[in-house]
Formats: structure tokens, sequence, C-alpha cells
């Protein structure tokens, strides 16, 4: 009675209170909306609805707060008449959050289990590089191992959450260590994580000590990042890029290459990363200006690529961007090279194509690459103005030494 | 400034006899040289930046969520920042920076350490105050003005810092490459250097008052976990931070002075720059060597408050005392030597990656033991679950979700995928985000009758729980998946790519779940500040626990016990010892007085005590084999 009468007084009062102030706001609001778009053609957002809205959630939450706090009232009210009528425990709020730990447990598993099928169906396709075969195997070995952790170790949480609430009736169990367990805790975790480590540390070193195959050489491709691109050459007939240097940086020459290393004279320059299928390819990765991070998750490749530091990343592409299509069951699937490094406003869009094709598909797409030289620069640096780049662009470059221009 | 050294010439010689001045306000509101209030001073500051940065979160998810859609109210508030009702580029990566650099230094660095070491330190222990107390005012108000100095970088032109919240060089030194890193970087540096300072004052306090002002009979191995984790995180923080410090005066040399530390051969557009020999590692080697004990610093109080808090609630011992403080100290010493493994893809020798990939599994071992510990604490309890113990509880849990993940990064060849992706975000949001914010919280649930002498409103205490701990693992689950799906993080919008399209609805998701998570803290905002003035008065021992803190009374004095300070005869967790007639026995009781539920193992070998043991044991014998078994 006295609940109804509380709410009936002071609540509702309350409410309407609070539906008149923001009533008038929300009508204040429209006419001085009204009035400044009258006045100020310039601004063509009405902020009337955009008021209302606000004011609309703001009402929305308030009330739901009142709710709330009739719930409470009315929850306090019952637990003391409970205590007036001298009836023990109104409400069991150990047993409610027990039993709530054990929904908690069920319906937290099934999302486990939801977000595994629905969401894990939604991650990268299958590595398409030969070490990224091994990394996927070690993620598949690491997550079925943390998963079986993670699901045992919650059930255990929650359920002796849930099993062992109070209840008044028990003492609990003095148990103040068990040196036995303890030791099993320590090392089992220790054991496991040594296999992991060592599994890990066999692929990192497999990935980045690569032992050079004299019959299948690799394809030197540079890299050069900056805010917000990722710009590539390649080594032309000679397989080597030509030594750069920032200094020399212009309009004429943005990756500053000099032009006194014959190696540079063959370079070409090409607006997406064409890469021959199972050949090894090695990126030399440079920043022009900041840090950024070549990234390619479907080949399982990234790297930072650092000013004033040349950094490589060998990878052997195992997959044709043509299959990878099929395999998606998506055509419109490319391979990308993202930055992964926050490197200023434009990073969430610096991105460059890909495209896996077969060896005869690159050695033909090659040949229409231009050269990184132009007459320009050729003046610049008091060449000849040798016409057109010698025939040399058949560039196989497998033939080629891969050695380039260390610093 | 010279407020403060005034004064210290008014008060100096009087703090020893407690209790005796005359306070007025400023002396006991604003320059309070005492620990409860320097305590609630960091808490209340930390849960101030808190909801600031969690309202950063909130508006830069709304961007993730509808990247194409514009809300006209955010330029009436943000300006030019939102211009046309949309979030600017800079401006969000501002957003996330100082959200970054608030949530992890101010709140759980600061608002954690800074406001349960200073209140329970002296309480758990012992100790009339802090071993100098005007050294723990001056921390409170270098942090403070840590505080207003990062925030005042959100009224300035070129905005607030925004090259991430490790600034990594050079974005973070060239005022060209972002705006951010103008005015509003000097700030953020300036800022840094006062929170180190208030660090490593309060750290150093910390160490000192804990090795010099324990009560007769507290011997280190009698120290609630809690003291052990802030000794610990201090002993961290006192050898990290300094490396911090000398990182941002490189940077600042680099950014003012033409230095070349961390910059070299860089042009910025057409414009080569005069800098040579620097190296961006640098920076990351010396931000990260503090960077990753930090992240222990903000987990291990966390995890401290929380051994406290489920041993009380279950009425249990914490399960393997010295196993829990060992493994604490294996994280401290193996926190210095893994820092490498933020850096596996940086271009760091890869012979290091494997090296530090070693140290980084190792850790992990420690973290199990303790994970392994909590469980085994509840096992067989008798669990109350208090608004404290659901969020220790909650701990438990985001810290194996995101501890598992952990083993994914710290494994070298896997990071190579993961690194700078969502997935990180996801890992780094569960294991240090919320797991210590639920820390915090716990310990705000079980210590405010302490600090206010009020109780907080249990159900609103669940509703805030239950409310939290559902949204986080809304928000933060779905985006391992993204991560796994290659989506770098610190993205202004998914819109630029094809791929990153379908995970556009899981964004909205995710928000949504982000906005109830945050409109649930005004549950707890509420209930905090309504109690402090309108709550139930506090019992002195509410939760019926066992540590020295609950012997005080309940009004605050300064000087914390009005006579003597009590004896230590015990460990803090004899609950439900068999044959003692009430689930608890405080450390002030010796043994003298629990002859029924002594047990060997109390007398460390005493030989004496043992005997006196073994003659009173004898004489009940027939008296025990009559009485029916507690059990």
């Amino acid at each position: 009675m006295s609940l109804r009468k509380f709410i009936s007084n002071k609540k509702i009062a309350a409410l309407a209170v609070v539906v008149t102030v923001f009533a008038n706001a929300s009508a204040f609001a429209q006419e001085a909306a009204a009035g400044a778009a009258a006045a100020t053609a310039e601004k063509p957002v009405d902020m009337a609805p955009v008021y209302k809205s606000t004011a609309f959630y703001v009402l929305a939450f308030l009330t739901l707060c009142l709710f709330i706090a009739i719930v409470g009232k009315a929850l306090k009210v019952y637990e003391l008449t409970r205590e007036a009528q001298d009836k023990p425990n109104g409400i069991n709020w150990n047993s409610i959050n027990g039993v709530l730990f054990a929904i908690f447990l069920v319906v937290g598993l099934y999302g486990v289990y939801w977000e595994y099928t629905v969401h894990g169906s939604m991650i990268l396709p299958e590595a398409a590089s030969e070490h990224g075969k091994k990394i996927d195997s070690m993620f598949n070995i690491t997550l079925i191992i943390t998963t079986i952790v993670f699901i045992a170790t919650h059930i255990a949480l929650f359920a002796f959450a849930y099993l062992y609430r109070n209840t008044g009736k028990r003492k609990a169990y003095y148990y103040p260590h068990n040196n036995l367990l303890e030791q099993i805790w320590t090392f089992v975790p220790a054991l496991v994580l040594t296999v992991l480590v060592l599994m890990g540390f066999l692929t990192w070193r497999s990935i980045f000590y690569k032992i050079e195959d004299p019959s299948n050489k690799p394809l030197s491709v540079e890299i050069t990042s900056s805010q917000f691109a990722f710009a590539i050459r390649y080594p032309g007939a000679d397989g080597v890029v030509g030594i750069k240097n920032y200094k020399l940086i212009d309009g004429n020459n943005p990756l500053g290459v000099d032009l006194k290393d014959k190696n540079a004279l063959d370079d070409q320059v090409a607006d997406e990363l064409v890469i021959p299928i199972n050949k090894p390819v090695r990126m030399i990765l440079t920043s022009k200006d900041v840090l950024h991070s070549f990234y390619m998750p479907h080949f399982r490749v990234q790297l930072n690529t650092v000013p004033g530091m040349t950094s490589f990343f060998e990878f052997t592409p195992t997959i044709s961007t043509a299959d990878m299509k099929v395999k998606t069951n998506d055509p419109k699937f490319d391979y990308l090279i993202l930055c992964a490094k926050i490197c200023g406003a434009g990073h969430y869009n610096m991105q460059r194509k890909v495209r896996v094709v077969s060896q005869e598909e690159y050695n033909a797409w090659i040949k229409e690459q231009g050269t990184y030289v132009t007459d320009d620069l050729r003046k610049q640096f008091n060449l000849p103005l040798a016409a057109p780049v010698p025939a040399a662009a058949t560039a196989d470059s497998t033939a080629t030494t891969n050695q380039i221009a260390s610093k | 400034m010279s407020t403060i050294s005034l004064h210290d010439t008014h008060n100096h010689d009087s703090h020893d006899d407690h209790g005796h001045h005359k306070e007025t306000f400023i002396t006991k509101y604003i320059f309070s040289q005492d620990h409860k209030m320097i305590a609630k001073q960091f808490l209340i500051t930390g849960i101030t930046m808190a909801v600031i940065a969690m309202g950063l979160s909130i508006l830069f998810r709304i961007q993730l969520a509808w990247p194409d859609k514009s809300f006209p109210l955010l330029e009436t508030f943000l300006g030019k920042w939102a211009a046309g009702g949309r979030i600017q580029p800079d401006f969000y990566l501002a957003l996330v920076t100082i959200h970054g650099t608030i949530m992890v230094f101010f709140v759980l660095t600061a608002g954690l350490s800074g406001t349960f070491s200073n209140l329970l330190i002296p309480l758990q222990l012992g100790a009339r105050d802090m071993a100098s107390p005007f050294l723990n005012m001056l921390s409170y108000w270098f942090f403070f003005s840590a505080c207003v100095i990062m925030m005042a970088s959100f009224f300035i032109q070129t905005g607030p810092a925004s090259a991430g919240w490790t600034i990594y060089p050079p974005l973070s030194a060239l005022p060209t490459a972002i705006k951010g890193s103008g005015l509003g970087m000097t700030l953020w540096l300036t800022s840094m250097v006062l929170f180190v300072a208030s660090s490593l004052m309060g750290g150093i306090n910390y160490v000192s008052t804990v090795l010099n002002l324990r009560t007769k009979g507290m011997d280190l191995w009698k120290m609630p976990l809690t003291i052990w984790a802030f000794f610990l995180t201090a002993i961290l923080g006192i050898l990290s931070f300094p490396v911090l410090v000398a990182g941002v005066v490189l940077l600042v040399f680099d950014r003012s002075f033409g230095t070349s530390f961390y910059l070299s051969d860089i042009v910025i557009g057409t414009q080569v720059l005069p800098n040579e020999g620097g190296s961006p590692i640098l920076w990351q080697h010396l931000f990260w060597f503090l960077g990753h004990p930090e992240v222990y610093i903000v987990i291990m109080p966390a995890l401290g408050i929380s051994s406290e808090v489920i041993s009380v609630n279950s009425r249990k011992p914490i399960f393997g005392y010295h196993a829990m403080i060992y493994s604490l100290i294996g994280i401290t010493i193996l926190s210095f030597i893994v820092w490498g493994h933020h850096m596996f893809v940086t271009g760091m020798n890869p012979l290091l990656g494997g090296v530090f990939m070693i140290t980084t599994l190792i850790i992990a071992v420690p973290s199990a033991v303790k994970t392994f510990n909590y469980l085994a604490t509840l096992w067989r309890g008798n669990i109350k679950f208090t608004p404290a113990m659901l969020f220790a509880i909650g701990l438990v849990s985001f810290f194996i979700s995101g501890g598992l993940t952990g083993i994914f990064l710290g494994n070298a060849a896997l990071d190579i995928n993961l690194h700078d992706t969502y997935f990180v975000v996801a890992h780094f949001h569960l294991v240090m985000g919320s797991a210590a914010i639920f820390g915090m919280l716990a310990g705000v649930y079980h210590w405010y009758p302490k600090m206010f002498g009020r109780m907080m409103n249990p159900k609103l205490g669940y509703l805030h729980f239950w409310l939290t701990f559902i949204s986080a693992y809304l928000v933060f689950f779905p985006l391992h998946f993204l991560g796994l799906d290659g989506v770098p993080r610190r993205y202004y919008a998914f819109t630029e790519f094809e791929f990153m399209q379908k995970w556009l609805t899981v964004n909205v998701f995710v928000t949504w779940a982000a906005i109830m998570g945050a409109l649930a803290q005004v549950a707890f905002l509420f209930n905090f500040f309504y109690s402090i003035f309108k709550g139930k008065k506090a019992p002195q021992n509410p939760w019926e626990a066992n540590t020295l803190e609950w012997t005080t009374p309940v009004e605050h004095l300064h000087g914390n016990w009005p006579g003597e300070i009590p004896t230590v005869y015990r460990w803090p967790y004899d609950y439900s010892k068999p044959g003692a007639e009430e689930d608890f026995i405080p450390q002030t009781i010796p043994f003298s007085q629990t002859m029924s539920s002594n047990m060997p193992h109390d007398f460390e070998g005493n030989a004496e005590s043992e005997r006196i043991q073994r003659d009173w044991e004898e004489k009940h014998t027939i008296a025990t084999a009559i009485e029916p078994k507690i059990e």
C-alpha cells in the first residue's frame, strides 16, 4: 500500500516533471533550430529531429532508471515486510547469483560455440603461402589446447560458484594448500608451453632464416611505404633493385633512387604487386616517412617498414588469385597489402592489390611495366637519354642473382 | 606550488602526534596528508578519468559502427572535429590515443594502485600512516596535474596527441605527419613526466612503508596478498617508470631541440629532414621496457585484491598462499625480460624474437598457477556473493579468457599475422582492461565501508556486475574474429576494404553492447556517490574479514587506531578453520585463545608452542571425544 502511495506521489510527479521539461526543451530546440535555419542559410542541418530523438533516448533511459528504482523499492519493501513479520531472509541473493552464474555458464558456452562457428567461418581463408601453412597448423594446435583449457576452467569457475554458494547450512572446507596439486598445475602448463615454445621457435626460425636454394632463387621486390601508399619497385632484368638514398628524393625521384648505381637503371615500377606462384619472393621493406607495417594477411606476412632501416621478408605464394577466387567462392576476391601500424589520418585506407599468377602470366605482365628512370631523371643524373629500355626486360629474374644492394 | 610548500611549513611538525591538530577544509580535503583521504582523492579522480575515457570510447565506437551516418549532435559538441556530424580521421586517432593513455595510466595505474595501496598498506600492515605522508600528498597532486594537462589537450587548436597510446616516433615526433603531434603531443609528454614523478613518489612510499612500518608480529609471510601485490607492483614501477621518462626526454629532445635519437632518413612529402643516425626501434625498446611491466603494474594489484576478496567471501583460506606469492614474484621478475614480444615484427633481429618468445611463454606459468589457485579456493567454499565477490569472479573469468589469447600473441610465429590486429585489441581489453577494472571495482565494493564508513547498495551492485560482465564479453569476444580475419586496429572506418564490409554489422552489435556497458556504469556511479552521503552506516567488520583494517574504528581518525596498534599473531586467511567457533579468526587473535583450532603448522616449528599445544590437546581429548564433530 505504502509502495503504491509512494510511487503515485513522488515518482509519477517526477516523471511528469521530466516529461514536461523534455517536451519543452525539444519544443524550444525546434524553435531555436527553425530560427537558426531562417537566419543563416548556410546551416542546412535541421537540428529539430536530432534534439527530438536525443530527448527520446534520454527519456527512455530515464524511464528505465525509474523502472529499476521502482523495482529496487519494491524489493526493499518486500524485505522490510519479511523482517517486520520475523520471517527469515526474504530473497536469497546468494542463490540468485549462484544460479545466474550457472545460467551464464550454459548460455556462455553456447555463445562460444556460436562465435566459433559463425564468426569463425568469416575469418581469413587458408594460408596462401608455404610458411603460412606452418603458421596455420600451429594456430590450430594452440587453438585446440587453449579452447580445452578455456572451457574446462570456466566450467570449474562457474560450476563452483553455483555449487558452493552460501546456503547457511555448510561450513567451508579448510584447505590452505596441497603441494602435489600445486606442483601438477605448475608443471603441466610448463610442459605444454614448452612444447608450444619449441614449435613456435622452430617455425619462427624457418620463416626468418631461409637457406637459399640456388635453383630457385627468390624474386626481389622493394616496397617503399609512405603516407598513405605503398610504392612497388621491381628489380628489372638484373634481378637487383638499385641503391636509393633518401636525400635524393624530390618531385622527379619520389623514391630517391641513386641512378649512379647501374643496377637501378632497369628497375621497374608497378601499381600492383604481381608475383609468380610457387616462387620465393623476397620483400625488401623500407619506409619514406613514418613507421608503417607491410601486412599481407592472406600470406601470413607482416613486417614493419622503418625509416632508416631495411628489413626483409621472404615467402612463397602457393595459391594463385584465380584459385583463391574459387576456394573462397568470391569472384571479387583479391589479395591485399594493408598498413597495420598507425601512420596518420589515412591509415585506414592504405592498400595495394596483390595478384598471384603463373610464371608465364608474370613474364608477360612484367614486360608491360615501365621503368623507374624517366628522361627528367636522366637529365638530373647527367645520363645519356638512352631511348627505350633494353629488351632485356624478358625479365625472368630467376636467372640472375638476387643479391640486393645491401647498405 | 607555493601552496604546497606553505602547507608543509604549517603542518610539518604536527603530524606525528596524530589527531590533535586542527584541520581546516584545505588540510583535510585538499592538501591532505592522511593516507585514507589521499586514497579517496585517487579513487574519485580515477573514476572521473575512467568516465571520460569511457565516453571517448563510445565516441569512436559510434564512428566504427556507423561510418557513413551523420550525427549532427556530435558537431554541436565537438565542432570541427566532427564536422558534418562525423568524427574526423585525425580526431578518431586522438580518441583512441587518449582513451588508451587515460585507461592504462590514469585509471588502472594511478586509480588502482594509488587508491588501494594508499588505503590498504597502512591499514593492513598496522601503520599509523605512510612512511612519508608529505610525499604521498605530492604524489596525488602530481597525478592530478598530469590529468589536467592531458585533458587540456582537448582544448587546443591542433587537438590531442594522436599517434596511439604507445606514441611511436617518427609519427609522434613530426607535427607535419599528423596534427596531433604538435602541441597535443607536447602536453602528452609533459603530462606523462608528471605522472611518472607521481607514480615514483607513490611507489617509493609504498615500498618503504611495507618494509619499515609493519606492526609487531607482521612478518612478510603474514602479509595479506593485497599487500604483497602492491609491494611488488611498486617495485616494478620504481624500476621501470624511469626508463619511460628517459625515453620521453629523448623524444622531447628530438621534437624540440633537433636531436636524432629516434629519427633518421625521413622525408615528409618531398621535404627531406636533416635527422640522421637515429632509430625508431630504440623508442620501442625503451617504451616497452616500461610498457610490459606496466601491464603487470595494472593487473597485479587487481589480482591481489581479488585474492583477498575471494578468500573472504568463499570463507576459505586462499589456496596456496606461498605459491601465490612466489608466482607474483615470478611475474615481477619475468615481466622485465618479455618486452620484446611487442616488437616481433618491427624488424628487430629475428634472433631476439625467438628469445623473447621463450621468456614470454614462461610468464604464462605463474599466471596459470594463480588461476588454478583461485579455482581451488572456490572449491568447497561457502560463497557469499557480495558485489565485490562477483567482480572478483568476473576478474578470474577475464583473466583466463584474455590470458589464453596471450599464448597466441606471445608466439612469435603466430604474432606475424595477429600483430596490430583486432585480436590484440580483444586480448588486452580482456586480460588487462576488463580484468583490472573488475579488480578495481571489487576493491571499491569491498573497501567502500572502510573508505566512507557507509555501505553501498548491494542490489545495484549486482545489477552493475551482471550488465558490465555480459556487455564486456559481448564487446570483446567478437573482436577476436575480426583480428583473425586480418583487420588491423586503429582503422577509422571499415568502408575502404571490400573484405571488411562483412564486419560492419558486428561493429554495430559491439557498439550497442559497449553503450549498454557504459550505461550500466550509471548504476555504479549513482550507488557510489549516493552512498557516500545516504548509504547505510557500516558496521566495523561488514564482511567478517581477518585483516587488520577491520579492527580500526568506522569513523576515520588520523593515525588509524585510537590506542596502541594491534599486534599480529597469525596469517590473514584463517577462515572456516576446523574447531574454531566462528568461521573467521582475525589476525589479532593469539593462538592461545584458539587452542581448539590450532594446527601443527601454525607454530612454524616452534618447539615450545608445540609442547603447550600438545599438553592442551591431551587435557581436552576426553572433551572432544564427547562433543560431536563440527564439520
